[in-house]
């Protein structure tokens, strides 16, 4: 070795150095140094992520780290508006401002009042009746007045420019900016202050958030996928369902925290219990991770390709869920014959049902279907409400896939919701399932602030069905001919 | 996304359809955001399809005919403008701008132009004259099937018995003024846009 180092530096003394060569020698040393400080840094990093995320996670603990992130967030958020209101202010920009109270102001009247209105105004100053041939006393003296148009008109139009059911595919408008670039409404540079923080804002969640959160999630999957498959092991009993239970759960409160979920739960004693069939509102895919991570269900969907199906595959090996064929789906009396045995044996876990069957951006509960209610059991209702000004957790499904929404997901400041459990409900005597559906939409609404919709969550792809139009049309005909049947009878 | 939207709508744009339709700045910027977002294939114009995509708009028995009120003669696509110009119609009628210089044109909001605004629904083939054949398509629209041909048929002959001044058989313009001049128009043909 000696003698080698010797003639190497004999011809380093003989020759100038070459850029090359001068660099190569700088640089191994400091290879050694950067592969160290990687090495200490990968191990901090992990024993930093198995204190404060993991191991709080297997044990359901918190210490509070999240609560205290979205706090300091809405601070900024603050500063960010008031900095935009006034920038605009001194600029004179017209800020875009999506107003809270919608476009239009609409009134609500029905087609009877309104016709009976109009033909009022109509006649009531033609008091000498000089070119009315009509002989019937009163409003309703002609059968079809030209003015009848107006009503319609003015409703088309109305809905055109806002209407009830378009708008709630699409995610929700902010009233205020949360320095994402998705919800950005006004031109960006109002201020350097403001546009450093968003900077900032882009790289905090790019490169610190996003890498720890895909982190996390890959540890929680891969943890479900293995521990749940040793577990498919054991004989079924006591033992089996108490060790699924906790790795279920420790595994969804991984994932919670891999997309900072900050959730805070209402009404606990009204946890849905076994024998029962827990329904909620749907906003997104992540809606199950978020219940899950409190309690054990067997979940209800249809079996996936890829690694979707190989999570489902997995999870079914520890404790029954309910995971259909494509080709079982059609068939409605198959799937409620399956979810009513499921029901009926009590040592299975509660189902978990979204009945809505698609996801709405969280503004409203549109039509349940009435499958779920039609099976003889327990409901229990769930509210999930999502605060958007942290990210929106809305899937759009016709715009972005499922990758795309998971990167938004991992890139938004945080996700925060609330959930309520709502005390059982049972369908009462004389109620039938379409009632009985509406009831418990009505109370889900009701506690999770969102408007209650009667139109169809299926109307994003498809078309309206005609007998909407036809109802109308009966209604307006009952006015022309009822007011003919008055003047023959009287 | 309807928010990004507003960006793209310049102020040059913004003041000339303030000029023409009567929208404040900020009302015209939330149309521009519900007309982007009605614009599915994001081409900056609406087809008729874009339209029927609204529920509410779908189950309405004359939706066709509002739908294609926004159309110019022929057309198949709407631009913003067209949108605007044809919404201006149901502005609420403001006092202070019954006092505006008279040769600016009539406003689009005016009675006059609502009333012409309710006709053109009728008048299909845009003869100026609504005839017994386009009375009975918008009545058959309205009732559906629950009314038979015969009474329709009699309701409408009694309707243009009524109005028809002139005795050729048809409703012009002028004889739907006359008809309807005692309806509160402005305000069943005005929507309250808020500010």
């Amino acid at each position: 070795m000696v003698l080698n180092n010797n003639i190497e530096l004999l011809y380093l003394k003989d020759r100038p150095l070459g850029t090359l060569e001068a660099m190569g020698l700088f640089v191994s040393p400091f290879n050694n140094l950067l592969c160290m400080l990687l090495g200490i840094s990968f191990t901090v990093w992990f024993t930093l992520l198995l204190v404060f995320i993991i191991v709080p996670a297997v044990f359901g603990v918190s210490f509070g780290i999240r609560r205290l992130y979205m706090k300091s967030l809405l601070k900024v958020f603050e500063w960010a508006t008031l900095r935009i209101e006034r920038g605009a202010k001194e600029k004179n920009h017209h800020l875009y401002k999506p107003n809270a109270n919608g476009i239009i102001a609409k009134e609500p009247t029905s087609l009877e009042e309104e016709l009976k209105e109009i033909r009022r105004s109509g006649s009531s100053r033609d008091l000498n009746g000089s070119s009315s041939t009509s002989t019937g006393p009163g409003p309703s003296s002609s059968e079809f007045a030209m003015s009848d148009i107006f009503y319609f008109c003015r409703r088309g139009v109305e809905s055109i420019v806002d209407d009830e059911v378009t708008k709630r595919f699409t995610a929700e408008e902010l009233e205020s900016w949360n320095l994402l670039t998705r919800s950005n409404y006004n031109v960006q540079h109002i201020s350097t202050r403001l546009t450093v923080l968003w900077g900032l804002g882009v790289v905090i969640r790019y490169c610190f958030l996003l890498p720890l959160r895909l982190t996390l999630a890959i540890t929680g999957v891969t943890l479900l996928v293995v521990f749940t498959t040793i577990i498919g092991f054991l004989p079924n009993g006591r033992m089996k369902n108490f060790l699924s239970e906790k790795v279920h759960l420790m595994c969804y409160r991984i994932c919670v925290r891999a997309l900072t979920a900050i959730i805070t739960y209402h009404h606990s004693e009204n946890k849905p219990k076994n024998g029962g069939i827990c329904v909620a509102n749907h906003t997104s895919p992540i809606d199950v991770i978020i219940l899950a991570s409190d309690g054990c269900y067997a979940m209800v969907g249809q079996i996936h390709g890829g690694l979707m199906g190989v999570i489902q595959r997995s999870m079914v090996k520890a404790c029954p869920h309910i995971w259909f064929e494509r080709s079982e789906v059609k068939d409605r009396h198959l799937v409620a014959k399956r979810l009513s045995d499921h029901v009926e044996d009590k040592s299975k876990l509660p189902i978990l049902i979204f009945p809505e069957g698609t996801c709405i951006n969280n503004t409203s509960v549109m039509m349940f279907k009435k499958g779920s209610f039609e099976i003889a059991s327990t409901i229990y209702p769930v509210a999930i409400k999502y605060d958007p000004r942290f990210g929106d957790a809305f899937w759009n499904s016709s715009k972005f896939g499922m990758v795309n929404y998971l990167l938004h997901m991992m890139s938004s400041w945080a996700i925060v919701c609330s959930v309520w459990y709502l005390p059982p409900m049972n369908r009462q005597e004389g109620e039938d399932a379409v009632q009985f559906a509406n009831r418990v939409k009505a109370a889900i609404a009701r506690q999770g602030g969102l408007v209650d919709l009667l139109w169809d969550g299926g109307l994003k792809r498809s078309k309206v069905k005609e007998t909407f139009k036809e109802e109308q049309q009966k209604l307006y005909s009952r006015i022309l001919v009822g007011t003919h049947e008055d003047r023959s009878r009287s | 996304m309807g928010s990004r939207a507003s960006s793209l709508l310049r102020e040059e744009d913004i003041e000339e359809i303030k000029k023409e339709t009567g929208f404040s700045h900020s009302q015209i910027t939330r149309l521009y955001s519900r007309f982007h977002s009605l614009d599915k294939g994001e081409n900056g114009a609406l087809s008729r399809e874009d339209f029927q995509r609204i529920p509410e708009l779908a189950i309405n028995p004359l939706g066709d005919r509002i739908i294609n009120a926004f159309f110019p003669e022929g057309e198949d696509q709407v631009n913003f403008r067209g949108f605007m110009r044809t919404l201006a119609h149901f502005r609420p009628v403001e006092d202070n701008e019954k006092n505006k210089d008279p040769s600016a044109g009539e406003p689009l909001n005016s009675r006059n132009n609502k009333l012409l605004f309710a006709f053109r629904l009728y008048d299909l083939d845009r003869d100026d004259k609504i005839s017994r054949d386009e009375l009975l398509q918008v009545l058959r629209m309205m009732v559906g099937v629950n009314i038979s041909d015969e009474q329709l048929g009699s309701i409408a002959d009694r309707t243009i018995q009524e109005a028809d001044t002139n005795g050729d058989m048809c409703i012009s313009f002028s004889e739907f003024i006359k008809v309807l001049e005692k309806v509160d128009v402005e305000q069943k043909m005005s929507i309250r846009f808020l500010h």
